[in-house]
């Protein structure tokens, strides 16, 4: 049993430690990739870019499979509703990295920073989605409201997802299709490897994360229920006294 | 290269930040807890 202090534990240290690894790996077999004659060494960005978006996707997709067992009533648990809030933080970062390196990568291949296609626009809408989803989870209300009404967030946020994913192939967009179906029949071998390398690293980042933060949601829910437990003793305490003074 | 660079950069650091802060919030509330709390350990 170890006794160190925080979120960490054996497992967490197993985790982190792989995902480390293989997020270096990636680092330098991305940035080790050929040129190629379309992007030169734009195309570099495709061992971060898609799996960032990847990760994204699946942070919000714990989101909200939690949110949905969470509704259900068989199934309603506390647990469900801290890993959804913690999925959905974590999605976040991942959501906003994911436009930031797509930006990154559109300005010298597509000359422009921002374009307001279907695929950027949606993108965008689900990181509007998720702030507004974190930011619903801090209005004051009791814990089971709260989590209730989240949760319906959630599973509204979560509905974007696959459009989000499928705009490419709806909509005429500036963005290219899907990356991996692309890498298939365009690129060679290293492209693919450094790609599949990515995915795996994000996700075993988001694992990690999502971990550490799901232990950290249930220790800032154990310390506000120990302070409302100590205010409601404190005002106990301030009710018996003045009743002990009225009656002397 | 430089765009390359930052996309990398930017995402390493963004990812390293967010990482430290999960985990030293988690070691600062958890001193406020008796470890029987932190059922991980």
């Amino acid at each position: 049993m170890s006794t160190s202090p925080g979120t960490a534990s054996r497992s967490t240290r197993v985790l982190g430690l792989l995902a480390l690894v293989s997020l270096g790996t990636t680092v330098v077999a991305g940035l080790s990739l050929p040129q190629t004659r379309e992007q030169h060494a734009y195309s570099r960005l495709i061992a971060i870019h898609p799996p960032i978006a990847w990760a994204a996707y699946l942070a919000l997709g714990v989101t909200g499979i939690a949110s949905a067992l969470y509704l259900w009533p068989r199934t309603r648990s506390r647990s469900w509703d801290l890993i959804s809030g913690s999925s959905a933080e974590i999605g976040t970062v991942f959501l906003a990295l994911t436009l930031v390196t797509g930006s990154i990568w559109g300005r010298p291949t597509w000359g422009v920073w921002w374009v307001w296609d279907a695929r950027l626009t949606l993108t965008a809408l689900l990181l509007a989605l998720s702030l507004g989803y974190l930011a619903l989870r801090r209005v004051p209300a009791a814990a089971g409201i709260r989590a209730q009404r989240s949760a319906i967030a959630a599973l509204l946020m979560l509905a974007v997802v696959p459009i989000d994913h499928f705009a490419v192939d709806w909509w005429r967009t500036l963005h290219q299709d899907s990356s991996f179906e692309r890498a298939k029949s365009n690129l060679d071998g290293t492209f693919i490897a450094a790609m599949l390398l990515g995915f795996a690293a994000m996700t075993l980042v988001y694992a990690w994360l999502l971990v550490h933060r799901y232990r950290l949601e249930q220790l800032e829910e154990r310390l506000e229920t120990e302070g409302l437990e100590l205010a409601l003793a404190e005002r106990r305490a301030e009710a018996n006294m003045t009743n002990a003074g009225g009656a002397t | 290269m430089g765009y390359v660079y930052a996309g990398y950069g930017i995402t390493l650091v963004t990812l390293g930040l967010y990482s430290v802060r999960v985990v030293r919030r988690g070691r600062l509330l958890s001193r406020s807890l008796p470890p029987k709390e932190k059922t991980w350990q």
